[in-house]
């Protein structure tokens, strides 16, 4: 495939002759895209690999990894993001397009810490590996010749002579095993762990590989071309930092939560406060469920909580106006007169329902942001329980709550993993007695309707909310944008701002 | 043949640098032919001076200038290094090295001594090395009785010609190097220097998984069975196995005489296992 004039290449692309840039439908990520792309589509395009990417990393928490409910879920979601799922699929030029683009935009956006780098390797390494193990034997064979990885199989002939040694060098073949797979000669740089174990047959500088370990070192091969990779584009990105348009996109990407925003009520109006107590316990999340506790429990809530809990409510459907009164109910009964929280508390909240100040209409946080920024202190009660509770507080929480010791067990296993939102998940399973929750948790609000959703039936709350995900909506002010859909820049304003009318007030 | 005299050496050596260093084909190998532009310039060497001097960061423009020099320190020890990303030379002491009185330690510097310029220090890297393995008698003491620690004599020297036809026949046949220069270290011991072009490159991975290809003792003084084995055994062992045991019985059986009195017969026991 070599393209002798430059005239011939630019024929060539204006052609669509399209077939021949995306040879296979797996590639090693080695050159960057080189088309011009509007902004719209580079976030899209971003957006839908970071939604599978933690398709990727839920359902390898899930299952094990290779099974064949982990495959057809993969699958399932590649297909719905459309990305490339089927080797052969014939059109398949977009979905690999696709592919291509979007796992360079998200390396800018993955490059920038240690923590960001090691995530985005993982979850490419798992994606890779489902892609690679899906690919037949010849087609396997032709994707390393194309990424020049020189694992030549042996012909039979040679088989046959080595066949003593292979046996004696490779555990777990026999001799009739080792006549029936296929071994490759390799590198002794491609298969250094084989080599250095003795557990592959070397000679002349070359180590012979069953078939079943070649996955192994395709993987280290990519692994390392990706490290390398991202390691090299973190020292070039001060350039990329310096364009305006991008740095707000690719921040978010790094923080992002992509599914509905919850910003757009169609059940306004649908709960009455006295229904709140109730919902608490059957629908809450458990860090609401806290909040809601402590509110009612101190008649009060610092501002991390008050913002947490506040946006939550209005997610689920709370007006303005109820929002006061259950807000002002609650903090006359503590320290704090009708008066003073007419002039400070209620215009804090106004403020967050977008009747104040900017104008913006803030959004619930998602978990997120709840886990990863603003961490609770003594004396709050906000963030998220699993990853901000110690577990032994955790664990008498969830006794209190009446759950089985044996989903505690389970429970505290997955915070010990750091798998806050699927322990989050298993207590919705354990409160709701399901077995499987049927979604993947990545919002307190989306908690909320699904538990609602199971409780009623199906029936009731149909997910009418916004479901893009995307930033394009509304305004086409650049600030509204933002606010909507950047919950973690435009509340990190919004919290200064609010900061500012704290100090209004003697006692926080 | 007098014994060795450490207190002669300031009278030998420069007999030993003019008359005996063969400085001809030493220069020779180390440039490889010119083939890669400033290969020997980039090479850095360290020399150990009488008193324990040590001088790192030498480097030389031509053979020939390393021939001069060495004829006027006459060092002790020389050692080879790696071939850098750019010529070296020690900068001034006090640009922050490591001011040990005796051991000037200094940080490379780019290029003519004369300019004392320091490189950026991140830009300045090892690029290639020979891959060198070092055998030393010292290893064998708890298979020989005869000597021990520096010592050597015909009857254990035996062991170091086993070690080296394993590890040759290794490196030919399964790693498929094809130049090695096997010399004596001087003391007790052998150095093989492993030359070829693409073994010079080889990453620290690598080299460590040659290395661990080729180990089978693990264990210090605290273990009595420093080997264990399991079925089937890899070619690599069987056939190191086979070149053992044409130097076996000369050498353990009646050189080291392993089964002459009940305490060593006890030891070699201690090494089987059970169920033979």
């Amino acid at each position: 495939m070599e393209f002798s004039s430059r005239d011939r290449q630019k024929h060539w692309r204006l052609a669509g002759d399209r077939r021949e840039q995306y040879p296979h439908s797996l590639q090693f990520y080695l050159e960057p895209p080189t088309e011009s792309i509007s902004l719209v589509e580079f976030e899209s395009l971003a957006v839908d690999r970071l939604k599978l990417l933690k398709v990727v990393e839920n359902l390898g928490v899930s299952y094990v990894r290779g099974t064949d409910a982990y495959k057809s879920k993969l699958e399932g979601e590649l297909r719905k993001l459309k990305f490339p799922y089927r080797a052969l699929a014939e059109d398949d030029y977009e979905a690999r397009r696709k592919d291509h683009i979007s796992h360079f935009i998200l390396r800018l956006a993955y490059c920038q810490s240690e923590e960001l780098r090691r995530w985005f390797l993982q979850q490419e390494m798992d994606l890779f590996r489902y892609r690679f193990n899906e690919l037949t034997g010849g087609l396997m064979q032709k994707f390393l010749e194309h990424v020049n990885l020189s694992f030549e199989a042996i012909d039979e002939d040679l088989k046959n002579e080595l066949a003593n040694e292979l046996s004696v060098s490779t555990p777990g073949f026999n001799l009739s095993k080792v006549k029936e797979q296929m071994f490759y000669k390799v590198g002794l740089a491609d298969a250094v762990d084989l080599f250095r174990a003795r557990r592959v047959y070397i000679k002349d500088g070359f180590a012979y590989v069953p078939f079943k370990e070649i996955d192994v070192l395709v993987l280290n091969n990519y692994r390392t071309k990706l490290s390398k990779a991202l390691a090299l584009t973190a020292r070039s990105l001060p350039s990329i930092q310096s364009d305006e348009r991008l740095q707000p996109l690719l921040n978010h990407l790094s923080h992002s939560y992509v599914g509905p925003d919850y910003s757009i009520q169609k059940n306004t109006g649908k709960i009455s406060l006295d229904q709140i107590d109730a919902l608490s316990v059957k629908s809450f999340p458990i860090c609401m469920r806290q909040l809601h506790r402590a509110l009612r429990d101190n008649h009060h809530l610092r501002h991390g909580g008050r913002m947490q809990y506040g946006l939550f409510l209005k997610g689920i459907g709370l007006t303005l106006e109820q929002a006061l009164e259950f807000w002002k109910k609650e903090f006359i009964r503590g320290k704090v007169d009708a008066d003073k929280f007419d002039k400070g508390y209620a215009y804090s909240i106004r403020h967050s329902y977008g009747k104040e100040g900017r104008r913006t209409d803030y959004t619930p946080y998602c978990c997120m942001k709840i886990i990863m920024s603003n961490p609770p202190s003594q004396g709050d009660f906000h963030g998220c329980p699993f990853r901000h509770s110690d577990p032994e507080l955790l664990k008498q929480k969830l006794q209190s709550y009446k759950i089985s010791p044996s989903g505690i067990t389970q429970i505290l296993e997955l915070v010990k993993g750091m798998h806050y939102q699927l322990a989050c998940q298993k207590y919705f399973e354990l409160t709701h007695d399901v077995d499987d929750i049927g979604f993947s948790l990545n919002h307190p609000n989306q908690y909320f309707t699904e538990s609602q959703k199971l409780l009623s039936g199906g029936r009731e709350l149909k997910k009418e909310f916004n479901n893009s995900g995307n930033f394009q909506q509304k305004n086409n002010s650049q600030e509204s944008i933002n606010s909507s859909s950047t919950p973690t820049s435009s509340n990190t304003k919004a919290d200064t701002e609010l900061e500012g009318l704290e100090a209004y007030f003697t006692e926080d | 043949m007098a014994p060795f005299d450490p207190a002669a050496l300031p009278e030998l050596l420069p007999v030993f640098y003019r008359r005996l260093f063969p400085h001809g084909p030493y220069g020779r190998w180390l440039t490889y032919g010119g083939v890669v532009k400033n290969y020997f310039q980039q090479r850095e060497f360290s020399f150990t001076l009488r008193d324990d001097v040590y001088l790192r960061f030498q480097s030389f423009g031509s053979p020939q200038e390393l021939e001069r020099e060495l004829q006027k320190i006459n060092p002790y020890k020389i050692d080879i290094g790696a071939v850098y990303s750019h010529r070296v030379s020690p900068g001034r002491r006090d640009r922050g090295s490591a001011g040990v009185p005796g051991r000037a330690e200094p940080i490379p510097s780019l290029l003519q001594p004369n300019q004392h310029n320091t490189v950026h220090l991140g830009a300045f890297q090892p690029q290639e090395k020979e891959l060198v393995f070092d055998i030393d008698m010292t290893d064998y003491d708890d298979v020989r009785m005869c000597c021990s620690s520096a010592d050597i004599c015909s009857k254990c020297w035996t062991l170091m010609t086993i070690a080296v036809r394993i590890i040759d026949r290794a490196l030919v046949e399964d790693l498929g190097v094809r130049h090695r220069l096997w010399v004596y270290s001087g003391r007790r011991g052998v150095h093989c220097w492993v030359c070829d072009d693409a073994v010079r490159k080889w990453s620290p991975a690598l080299r460590s998984a040659a290395v661990e290809y080729l180990s089978l003792v693990k264990g210090g003084a605290d273990m009595v069975k420093k080997v264990t084995l399991s079925h089937p055994i890899h070619p690599f062992i069987r056939r190191s196995v086979d070149v053992v045991e044409k130097y076996f019985e000369e050498y353990a059986l009646v050189g080291q005489d392993i089964l002459g009195s009940p305490e060593k017969w006890d030891k070699v026991l201690a090494l089987i296992p059970e169920d033979i």
